[in-house]
C-alpha cells in the first residue's frame, strides 16, 4: 500500500472520530465554597489544577534552595504542563529530565532526600509507579522479577530501619491518578491502596486546585516521604479562585465539604465531586441530608473525623474509583465497623470500581457513577 | 491534523529528488554524533558486520603486586607510611578474626545470622583507605572492613548483631545491616542493588553544594549488578554527571550462582563504558592496587564524572550462615584460592619486607584481637534489648495517633498475658 493511500485513509478515519461523541466527564467539578482558615484575605487568582500544582512547586523551590524537581519530560514543562517554566526559572541543575526509568527516579529521589536536599520526583502516570514500588516492595510474580523495590522497601522504611540515623523525609513523589475518560488500563489507575499497606509513607489526594496547592506544599515540607496523587482529569477541568500566597493545608486532616445528618459519604480526589452530586440528588429525590467528607490524606487518614460523623449519622458509604476488593474503602469500613458498631443503622456500603482492570470503551459502566452512589444512598436510608 | 501529515509526506517524496546526498549524510552524521552518541565520532560503513560479543577483549586487571605480594612496578607503589600500613593490616586481620568468632557464635545459636568477608578484606580496606571521611558510603552487606576502617567499633558491630538497646540501628534489623551516621555509612537494607540509584541521588545533591568536596561510593556484588536498579543507577549517574564511584566486588558467586551464570558480557567493568562511565578493573585481592584505583577514581568522580571500579576477588566463605557452599563448589576450589591468592597474605609480605611486622607481632596481635573481640562479644550479649515500645517508633518522624492506639492495645494485652512474652531481655521502661 503506498504511503499516500494510507494517509488518506487515516485522515478520513480521523474526521469520523472527531465528529463522534467522546462521552463527557462522569462528574461536574464543584469548586470549594469555603477556604482553608486564614486565607480569606489572601489575594486570589483563577487557576486550574495544573496551574496550582505549578504554583506550589514554584513556591517550594523559591523557599528552599535545595529543592530539585526531576522526572520524565519535566524540563520542557511536562506532559501535563505542571512544570511549565520551572526549568527556565530555576535552571537545569534544579529542574531536569531523567532517563525513562521509574525505579531510577524513585531510588535517585530517595538518595537526594537522604543527603538532606528536597526531592520532588515526578512519575508521569500512577499506572507506572509499580517499577518504583520496591524502592517505595519485593517482586512478586515471575514476569516482574526485575521490578525495583524503592518506594515500599526503601523509602517507607528508611528511617525505621536505620534507628532514625537516616531518613528520606525530604522526598515527595508526585504522580498522576485516576480516570480520565479514555485512559483504559494503563492511564487510569488509582494505586493508593497498594501503598496504604506500607507503613512509613504518607499518601495524599487533592480534590481541586485550592487543596492541591496547599497539600502539595505540605507534602514537600513534611519530614516523611510522601506520594501526592494528582487527578489528571482535573488538571484543566477543575478551575477556581486559588489564594496566590504561600499556604499549606495540614496533612492527616479530612474536610467535611457538605454537612448532613442522615448519612456519611466518604471519598477523595475526583470522586468527591461525584459524591457531592449524589448528595444533591439524594436531597432532591429522597429528602436525605448526606454529609460528604473529603479524606484528603489517605495515609494517615483522619479516622476520628469520619467516626464522629458516623456517630452522628449512623450510616456510611465509602466510594472510590479503585477496584473494590482491598481498596482503601475496605480499611475505612473495617475501622468504622469496629468503632461505631452500636451507632450503625445500616450496613456500611462501598461503591467502587469492579474487580477488573480498568476498561477502555466500558469505562462508563466500570466507574462508580453518581447513580450508583445515589442508589447506595437510597438503599442505605431505606434499610 | 491530517493536513499536517500530508505536508510532511509531500516533503518526504521530494527529499528523494535532492541532488546531493552528501549534504544529507554530513547533516546526519553531525546529528548522530552530537545528539545520539554523546559526541562520539559517528561514521557509516558499507560492510555488513555484526559485532561478535564473544570476541570483545576483556578489560585488563590492574595490579601492583603479584599473587605472592611482591611489587612489580615500583612506580605504582603507593608508599604507605608505617602507621597507615599497620592500620591497614590490623583492620584486615581484625575483620578476619571477628568474622571467625561471630560465625561460630551463630552456629552456637547466640546470634541469629552472620555474613563473613573472608577473602575480601583487601578490597574493603584498600578502597576505604583511599576515601575521605566526608565521602558518603552506601553498602550492600559484605563491607564490614570498610566500616572498621572508618572507626565503627567492635562494640557497634556486636550491638548490631545482638540487636540490643545500644545498637545504633535500635535493633530493628537482622545482623549485618549496619549503619552509622557519624561514619557517613548509610544503613544497609536487604533488597539488593536498591542502594545504587540512591547513591546517585545523594551524589547529585552533593554536586549542587558550593565547593563540594564529597563524593558517594556505593558497593555492590556481581549478582546485584544484574538487578534493574544497577542499570538505572549507571544511566542516571552518567547522564546527570554525578560525583560517584560504583565499586563492584566481583567475588565469583551470588550465593550459589557462579558468575558464568550471572552475565554474558565482559564482567561488570565491560558495562561501564557502554553507559558512559569511566571504568577500571582491578585485582581486588591486591590492597595496593585497590587503593591506587580508588584514589584516582575519587579524583575523577569529584570532577563530576562517575567511575566504575570492578574489583576481582573470591568469596572464600559461605554466602552466609544460612548457606553451605560445599553444596555447589568443591572444597578444593576454595582451598586453592585461599592458598594462591589471599589479600592478607599478600599485604603481610609488604609490611614484613619493610621491617614493620614480624611473626612475634603477628602472634601478639592475634591474641590481642581475639581477646578484644570476645570481651566485646560477651558484653554485648548481656546488654538488654530496647523496651517493646520502640517497635512503634520511627515509622514516621512522629508517632501517629493510630499507632499510638495500637501500642496502647499491646500494652493492655501484655499486662494481662505477660508471662507469654520474652520481657526479661528487655529494658523495663522506654
Amino acid at each position: 500500500m503506498s504511503s499516500s493511500r494510507a494517509l488518506s485513509l487515516l485522515s478520513k478515519h480521523a474526521t469520523t472520530l472527531s465528529t463522534s461523541t467522546r462521552g463527557k466527564a462522569h462528574f461536574t467539578f464543584q469548586p470549594s465554597t469555603t477556604l482553608p482558615s486564614g486565607l480569606e484575605s489572601m489575594e486570589k487568582s483563577k487557576m486550574n489544577l495544573m496551574q496550582s500544582v505549578n504554583e506550589a512547586m514554584r513556591i517550594a523551590m523559591e523557599t528552599d534552595d535545595s529543592a530539585v524537581l526531576f522526572g520524565e519530560d519535566v524540563a520542557f514543562g511536562g506532559v501535563f504542563r505542571c512544570s511549565l517554566d520551572l526549568q527556565k526559572k530555576f535552571g537545569k541543575d534544579r529542574v531536569f529530565n531523567t532517563p525513562l526509568c521509574e525505579q531510577g527516579i524513585a531510588g535517585f529521589g530517595i538518595g537526594v532526600a537522604a543527603a538532606g536536599a528536597t526531592a520532588i520526583a515526578e512519575i508521569q502516570f500512577g499506572d507506572y509507579i509499580f517499577p518504583a514500588y520496591d524502592q517505595v516492595f519485593i517482586a512478586f510474580e515471575p514476569p516482574k522479577k526485575t521490578k525495583s523495590f524503592q518506594l515500599v522497601n526503601e523509602a517507607a522504611k528508611f528511617r525505621y530501619r536505620s534507628g532514625n540515623q537516616f531518613d528520606c523525609g525530604k522526598l515527595t513523589v508526585r504522580t498522576t491518578w485516576g480516570a480520565v475518560g479514555h485512559g483504559a488500563l494503563y492511564h487510569s489507575q488509582s494505586p493508593e491502596a497498594n501503598f496504604t499497606h506500607t507503613p512509613g509513607l504518607k499518601l495524599v489526594v487533592p480534590r481541586g486546585p485550592i487543596q492541591a496547592k496547599g497539600l502539595l506544599l505540605s507534602c514537600i515540607r513534611d519530614p516523611n516521604p510522601c506520594i501526592f496523587f494528582e487527578p489528571k482529569i482535573l488538571y484543566r477541568l477543575a478551575a477556581e479562585d486559588v489564594p496566590t500566597g504561600d499556604y499549606t493545608i495540614p496533612l492527616g486532616q479530612a474536610e467535611t465539604v457538605r454537612s448532613g445528618k442522615d448519612l456519611t459519604l466518604v471519598a477523595w480526589g475526583t470522586q468527591v465531586h461525584v459524591a457531592l452530586e449524589a448528595a444533591q440528588l439524594a436531597k432532591e429525590k429522597l429528602n436525605a441530608d448526606v454529609e460528604v467528607i473529603d479524606l484528603q490524606t489517605i495515609q494517615p487518614w483522619d479516622e476520628d473525623h469520619v467516626v464522629e460523623s458516623v456517630q452522628k449519622t449512623g450510616r456510611l458509604i465509602v466510594t472510590h474509583e479503585a477496584p473494590i476488593s482491598s481498596g482503601f474503602g475496605a480499611e475505612i469500613t473495617s475501622t468504622v465497623q469496629k468503632r461505631c458498631f452500636l451507632n450503625l443503622e445500616s450496613p456500611i456500603e462501598r461503591v467502587a470500581g469492579y474487580d477488573t482492570p480498568f476498561p477502555h470503551v466500558h469505562e462508563p459502566f466500570y466507574l462508580p457513577t453518581v447513580h450508583r452512589v445515589f442508589d447506595a444512598i437510597k438503599k442505605s436510608v431505606n434499610y | 491534523m491530517h493536513r499536517a501529515l500530508l505536508h510532511v509526506s509531500r516533503r518526504a517524496v521530494t527529499a528523494r529528488n535532492l541532488a546531493s546526498t552528501v549534504e544529507g549524510d554530513a547533516f546526519r552524521l553531525n546529528e548522530y554524533s552530537s545528539k545520539y552518541l554523546g559526541h562520539r565520532k559517528a561514521a557509516f560503513t558499507e560492510k555488513l558486520e555484526i559485532i561478535n560479543a564473544d570476541d570483545t577483549p576483556a578489560i585488563p586487571i590492574y595490579r601492583v603486586t603479584n599473587a605472592v605480594g611482591d611489587v612489580i612496578d615500583k612506580t605504582q607503589d603507593p608508599n604507605f607510611d608505617e602507621p597507615t600500613a599497620i592500620k591497614m593490616y590490623k583492620t584486615m586481620t581484625q575483620l578476619n578474626i571477628m568474622d571467625r568468632i561471630l560465625y561460630d557464635s551463630q552456629r552456637q545459636g547466640r546470634i541469629s545470622f552472620y555474613m563473613t568477608s573472608f577473602g575480601e578484606e583487601g578490597n574493603h580496606v584498600g578502597s576505604a583507605a583511599a576515601l575521605e571521611p566526608q565521602d558518603l558510603i552506601y553498602g550492600q552487606y559484605r563491607e564490614a572492613g570498610v566500616l572498621l576502617w572508618r572507626g565503627y567499633s567492635m562494640e557497634n558491630f556486636m550491638n548490631q548483631c545482638y540487636g540490643n538497646a545500644d545498637d545504633l540501628g535500635k535493633g530493628r534489623q537482622m545482623p549485618m545491616h549496619f549503619g552509622a551516621k557519624e561514619r557517613n555509612f548509610v544503613t544497609i537494607s536487604s533488597p539488593l542493588t536498591t542502594q545504587l540509584p540512591q547513591a546517585v541521588g545523594s551524589a547529585y545533591a552533593f554536586k549542587q553544594q558550593k565547593d563540594n568536596n564529597r563524593i558517594c561510593v556505593v558497593y555492590f556484588g556481581d549478582g546485584a549488578a544484574s538487578e534493574g536498579d544497577a542499570h538505572a543507577a549507571f544511566n542516571f549517574a552518567a547522564t546527570l554527571k554525578a560525583p560517584i564511584i560504583f565499586f563492584c566486588r566481583n567475588n565469583g558467586y551470588a550465593i550459589s550462582t557462579p558468575t558464568s551464570e550471572q552475565y554474558g558480557g565482559d564482567g561488570i567493568a565491560g558495562k561501564g563504558p557502554a553507559y558512559g562511565l569511566h571504568t577500571i578493573r582491578v585485582d581486588g585481592n591486591d590492597l595496593l592496587a585497590v587503593y591506587n584505583a580508588t584514589k584516582e577514581a575519587r579524583r575523577v568522580a569529584l570532577s563530576n564524572r562517575p567511575v566504575l571500579i570492578e574489583a576481582m576477588t573470591y568469596r572464600l566463605g559461605h554466602h552466609s550462615t544460612s548457606d553451605d557452599s560445599t553444596a555447589y563448589r568443591s572444597a578444593e576450589e576454595v582451598e586453592t584460592w585461599g592458598d594462591k591468592d589471599h589479600p592478607i597474605t599478600r599485604f603481610n609480605k609488604y609490611i614484613t619486607e619493610r621491617g614493620w611486622w614480624n611473626e612475634e607481632k603477628e602472634k601478639e596481635w592475634q591474641k590481642e584481637v581475639k581477646k578484644r573481640v570476645l570481651t566485646e562479644f560477651s558484653a554485648a550479649e548481656k546488654r538488654k534489648k530496647a523496651h517493646y515500645h520502640d517497635l512503634f517508633e520511627d515509622v514516621y518522624d512522629e508517632l501517629p495517633l493510630r499507632l499510638r492506639r495500637q501500642r496502647d492495645e499491646l500494652d493492655a494485652h501484655i499486662a494481662e498475658y505477660k508471662e507469654h512474652y520474652p520481657l526479661e531481655g528487655l529494658h523495663e521502661k522506654h
